[in-house]
């Protein structure tokens, strides 16, 4: 869908109104649905629904060498497909700039939360660790992928279960232990947009196709926070980045609720 | 464990020394040198031109097409492989971002304006410097841009606010986090953030501000380069 210039005034005219076209307000989310365990074979996975945005998410755990440079760390890696079935707009194909930038920011906030004790996924200093890959798989996008995505990362981690190690350091996968992944902090994005100066959390397509800037905020708790990302082409003043960041704040709460 | 001073001795609101040069290359439509501490940038504009491949042409507006690369040698430790990568792709597109609100594009429609941020040496901050050093190489193409931009890090090393980490501040061990921000230089809008690392909502505040008189310094030394050399020598 292609959106002209009209349509942007008629939707920044009526979120001046705070009125949107699914009768939402300009801070109110969509219903939210987590569900977890929706991939059996994945070591861990959940399914996020925000309206009519559907990601999944899976975690995949390995059994590798860690990096030179952190022999005593495990890996953790996020990889973000936007599949053609979710939007006219995804094609196959290289990935995007937009779905290396989720995955780069939904990455940032679990690396920078600490959420993962890497050192705990250490078994062996230089020979062996677990590594932690995590895939986003776009369903449907019916706007707001960026924080269904980060909902559904944190939420395949709860979820995610060690298999077996053999004595020879082999990985049985077919042998699920009850040993869950050491999830000690659960940061939870929020992504403000603006359009023309007005603020609205949640958009749908259409509304973040006329997005002037939008700010995602990574929350561990009430007050802290461990990553953000401006993305979009207009310039924010401080005061619009304050007001920003305490609306993620607010709806992190929110979220947080929901897991 | 505290940070009280800092690794190198600066103030906790002091930037590393800068020196930035207009023009370093000659085959270029405009181009920068800009170094700060030990990280050094190279800026290089070509264009405005004809828009290639030709189906990404835009006939309402030209486009800023930023293409930023750490040279293979440019860090310690491991070589860099060459070619773009997650992060380079990812930097690219929040440079061309915070140089959208400053640059008039709309009076280039089918063109592209290429701009090759390179990163010869590395010791944290690039983005920043490759901001600060495209900044020049555009106004040295002569591209028509309503306001200058500097860019910084800003961040917090143990419980210490601090502008302008260097790479033993991002890596301290107490833990650090990291702001790269880009403040335009008359209306000191924010057109580029990002950030890891825990900080709260005021914390934030404050480094914002202490970005803003970080960024009229880095704009002073950035205008001085292009005065130094298109100002006419007696």
């Amino acid at each position: 869908m292609i959106i002209n210039q009209e349509m942007k005034n008629h939707i920044i005219k009526a979120l001046k109104k705070d009125l949107r076209f699914d009768g939402r307000k300009k801070e109110e989310f969509r219903d939210i649905k987590v569900e977890y365990d929706v991939a059996g074979s994945a070591e861990g996975s959940a399914k996020v629904t925000i309206g009519d945005t559907i990601v999944m998410a899976g975690i995949k755990l390995g059994m590798e060498k860690p990096y030179p440079d952190t022999p005593n760390e495990g890996m953790l890696m996020v990889n973000a497909e936007f599949m053609p079935m979710a939007s006219p707009d995804f094609e196959s194909g290289p990935p995007s700039i937009a779905s290396i930038e989720l995955a780069r920011v939904v990455d940032r906030g679990i690396r920078e939360s600490k959420s993962i004790d890497v050192k705990d996924l250490c078994i062996e200093p230089k020979e062996k660790a677990w590594s932690v890959g995590i895939d986003i798989i776009t369903i449907n996008d019916g706007g707001n992928l960026m924080d269904a995505a980060g909902l559904a990362a944190l939420a395949a981690l709860k979820s995610a279960t060690f298999p077996k190690l053999n004595k020879d350091g082999s990985v049985d996968y077919k042998e699920k232990t009850d040993k869950k992944l050491p999830l000690v902090k659960e940061p939870i994005m929020v992504t403000v947009h603006m359009i023309g100066e007005e603020l609205i959390v949640d958009p749908i397509s259409r509304e973040e196709k006329c997005s002037d800037a939008r700010l995602s905020v990574s929350a561990i708790d009430d007050k802290t926070m461990c990553a953000m990302q401006k993305s979009g082409e207009k310039a924010l003043t401080t005061e619009q980045v304050d007001k920003m960041v305490k609306l993620a704040f607010e709806k992190s709460k929110e979220l947080r609720k929901r897991l | 464990m505290s940070y009280t001073k800092r690794n190198d001795g600066r103030k906790f609101d002091e930037i590393r020394p800068i020196e930035a040069e207009a023009g370093v290359i000659k085959s270029a439509d405009g181009s920068a040198r800009f170094k700060i501490g030990k990280t050094v940038a190279f800026a290089t504009v070509r264009g405005p031109r004809e828009m290639f491949p030709r189906f990404m042409k835009n006939p309402k507006r030209g486009v800023l097409r930023v293409h930023y690369q750490m040279m293979p040698f440019s860090g310690v430790g491991d070589r860099i492989r060459p070619g773009p990568n997650r992060r380079a792709k990812e930097i690219s597109m929040v440079t061309a971002n915070a140089f959208s609100e400053v640059i008039d594009l709309e009076s280039y429609p089918n063109s592209v304006i290429d701009v090759f941020i390179d990163i010869p040496q590395a010791d944290a901050g690039t983005r920043c410097a490759g901001i600060s050093a495209a900044a020049i190489a555009l106004a040295d193409a002569g591209i028509p841009m309503k306001e200058m931009i500097g860019s910084v890090a800003v961040g917090k090393v143990g419980d210490k606010l601090a502008v302008d980490l260097d790479y033993s501040e991002e890596a301290y061990e107490g833990g650090a986090a990291d702001i790269p921000v880009a403040i335009t230089s008359r209306t000191k809008k924010v057109s580029l953030l990002q950030m890891d690392g825990d900080v709260t909502r005021e914390e934030l505040n404050e480094l914002l501000e202490k970005a803003k008189v970080s960024c009229a310094q880095i704009n002073d030394i950035q205008k001085k380069a292009l005065k130094d050399k298109y100002e006419v020598k007696k």
